[in-house]
């Protein structure tokens, strides 16, 4: 991640419109270069600071700023942002050309420089000999392309997509994202992606921002953010985990122990601060789980289960287990898959797990 | 009972789905034996039942006897008139006759009478263009959410008889009318100033009936233009008024168009307006046709004249509908 002067950033900002408030007091700091998403299920306000950013929204509060400048009163049309719709938003009366050289015209560009800069956008999205087609002409795919040509094309301070996969099928949608992320690299262009789609918010950011009713849950590297969630809502939204009330019945340098209320004691390495009896929750992601044939290994926190179902996912497996301790798991299949009513051994890393306190926050670091 | 009639209404549409369905089943295994695009047309039509290529026949039978009947028929009865022979005293003699239609070519009358008609028509549509375009694009754009009521009161007026709304004209135009008689009041005229009876008071009636056709078309082609285009053209560098004329303009001219080609074509078909609200030389070509047959009783030259204005009326609707279905605009809207 390339750490600099930001480009884009929040100061406190609050959003909303007709007496609804869709976002309060908002930071975000968007570093020049890098591919930011902002992931919440719908109605979080993601889409609410897109259009803010671009200024199609007012701000009801707090400072925006664009590369070192509040733009809070720039007009849209003045602040150098390139927007691409969920519905791409393509002029349907205008060929592909005009459509992509809209930006360039309304900046003075000479028509020689235009053609130039065009040719150059439509090369970028590899869709070169399509100017003269109209947008009705083209297929999902290609019109999402021509979107991202036109917002690139004017080189603006800031890229900001609203969903642009969502509409396209899935096989699509995972060509798209691929080159939708070397597009970025290659074109160097500061991002910020707005999306409910988790796997797409992983793979493609530098930085993911989750967000949940207005506010923002945790921001962070992909990774970051999936193996320590700050909240209990990060970590229910992203991935799949378990989440396991218990009571803090041990705390020692090596962590925490944790009794289950469903029954076991687990021990937990990233503890810091948990109180003696506290009342927690201990998020385990499903992908952490490790189901083993009994008697496989050593350590802590190991237990006694059977299978009590399993889903077959191709190169995974899901499993639900029963026993010392319920949890559901998603394991690669390495040479075997554990059928239902199989004897197994569970196996939970103490760094892989994080405890929550009753207000759902993160316990630790 | 009751229960049993309910279930059948609401099964009714998946059946139809499910009749569908088969049809396309049906073509789509017919496509795949034998697909040559030669072929596909007898595909489509083989793979439809006797009933079902009857059917659409059968669902436009009742308009298309009507249309027959009503319109088709009179209207070749009408044209046989035109070369009756005109005895006088209303009476006429079948025949085969050109002297009406030679009469209409030489007679400059008729042909002052087009001119005007096609001017007080050109007028009034760009008019009702002008004042009719904002209006709709206030409704389309408003925020209210009870939109359909600022919809219904642009309907309301229909709900008054047209010859009474045309009337009405004359309490406020006339001179002892409302514009006159409060100018008065004020003291500041001392003799009524004359609106009514001219053209420019027969314009006026013929707004306040078109501009809502004007208003409801240009309307509908707001509301199916994508809001997000606007905020495209806006980020891309437009100002408010320029992304309105990039985007908002261009893509809303099928209505637009579609509106004045009615007003016109209303327009210069009326015949009512001008009887109540215009003097003896503000007439159109609808009151040649009323005076040849009510006045003069003269049936042939009534029928010639009619025709004339059907045939100049029904091809500028062609001219239209050849232009604008060629039009970039439609084929861009069509996806």
């Amino acid at each position: 991640m390339t750490q600099g002067e930001p480009t884009v950033e929040l100061r406190r900002v609050t959003l909303g419109y007709g007496g609804f408030i869709a976002v309060k007091d908002v930071d975000l700091t968007v570093p020049t270069g890098t591919f930011v998403t902002l992931l919440g299920p719908s109605g979080c306000g993601k889409t609410t600071i897109l259009r803010a950013i671009a200024g199609l929204v007012p701000a009801l509060g707090g400072e925006i700023i664009i590369k070192g400048r509040r733009v809070n009163d720039v007009p849209i049309h003045k602040r150098n942002i390139g927007l691409v719709f969920q519905n791409y938003a393509l002029f349907p009366h205008k060929t592909v050309f005009d459509n992509v050289a809209f930006g360039l015209k309304y900046r003075g560009v000479d028509k020689a420089a235009i053609e130039k800069r065009v040719k150059r956008a439509l090369d970028v999205v590899r869709l070169p000999g399509v100017e003269s087609k109209l947008p009705s002409e083209l297929s999902g795919g290609q019109q999402q392309r021509i979107a991202l040509a036109r917002a690139v094309v004017i080189e603006p301070d800031v890229l900001l997509l609203d969903e642009p996969l969502s509409a396209l099928d899935a096989n699509l949608r995972e060509e798209m994202r691929v080159e939708l992320k070397s597009i970025q690299r290659t074109l160097g262009i500061t991002t910020i992606f707005v999306t409910h789609d988790q796997e797409e918010a992983l793979a493609l950011s530098d930085c993911v921002v989750v967000m949940d009713h207005g506010r923002i849950e945790q921001a962070g590297a992909p990774e970051e953010v999936y193996r320590w969630p700050a909240s209990r809502f990060v970590a229910d939204f992203l991935g799949q985990s378990n989440l396991l009330p218990g009571q803090i019945i041990d705390v020692a340098n090596s962590g925490a122990t944790v009794r289950l209320s469903g029954g076991g004691e687990i021990l937990v390495r990233n503890g810091a601060g948990a109180q003696l009896g506290q009342a927690v929750e201990t998020v385990i992601r499903a992908h952490r789980v490790m189901v083993r044939p009994p008697g496989h290994e050593t350590g802590p926190n190991l237990f006694d289960g059977r299978v009590q179902s399993v889903a077959y996912l191709g190169g995974m497996a899901a499993y639900v287990i029963e026993g010392e301790i319920g949890v559901h798991a998603i394991n690669t299949i390495d040479r075997q898959i554990f059928r239902e009513g199989d004897r197994v051994q569970v196996s939970i890393a103490p760094e892989d797990c994080v405890l929550l306190d009753d207000k759902g926050l993160r316990i630790g670091h | 009972m009751r229960v049993t009639r309910a279930l059948n209404e609401k099964s009714l549409p998946i059946i139809r789905y499910q009749q569908l369905n088969c049809i396309a089943d049906r073509f789509a295994a017919r496509i795949a034996n034998n697909a040559s695009p030669k072929n596909i047309k007898n595909i489509m039509s083989d793979a439809l039942t006797v009933a079902e290529r009857r059917r659409p026949w059968l669902l436009l039978a009742p308009t298309l006897i009507t249309l027959a009947v009503l319109m088709v028929i009179p209207m070749i009865i009408m044209f046989t008139y035109s070369f009756h022979v005109y005895l006088g005293n209303g009476r006429d003699q079948p025949d085969f006759y050109l002297g009406n239609w030679a009469e209409f070519f030489t007679d400059g009358y008729y042909h002052y009478g087009i001119w005007q008609t096609a001017r007080i028509a050109a007028i009034t549509t760009v008019m009702c263009a002008l004042m009719g375009y904002p209006a709709a694009y206030c409704i389309a754009m408003s925020r209210f959410r009870r939109k359909w009521m600022l919809l219904l009161l642009l309907i309301l007026p229909f709900w008054i008889s047209f010859i009474i709304r045309t009337l009405s004209w004359i309490h406020i135009l006339g001179e002892q009318g409302a514009i006159n008689a409060t100018l008065r009041w004020l003291g500041l005229i001392s003799e009524p100033i004359p609106m009514l009876y001219n053209e420019g008071s027969v314009i006026m009636g013929m707004i306040h009936f078109l501009l809502p056709y004007m208003i409801l078309n240009v309307y509908v082609s707001l509301e199916g233009i994508d809001r997000n285009l606007v905020s495209a053209a806006r980020t891309l560098g437009c100002t408010a008024w320029q992304a309105f004329r990039e985007v908002t303009l261009p893509l809303s001219l099928p209505g637009l168009a579609a509106g004045c080609l009615l007003c016109f074509v209303l327009a210069a078909g009326s015949y009512v307006t001008p009887l109540i609200l215009g003097g003896p030389s503000n007439f159109l070509f609808g009151n040649l046709v009323f005076d040849a047959v009510m006045a003069e009783l003269n049936w042939p030259m009534g029928a010639t004249l009619s025709m004339v204005l059907l045939i100049l009326l029904g091809a500028i609707a062609a001219i239209y509908s050849r232009y604008m279905g060629l039009s970039r605009i439609y084929k861009g809207l069509s996806r």
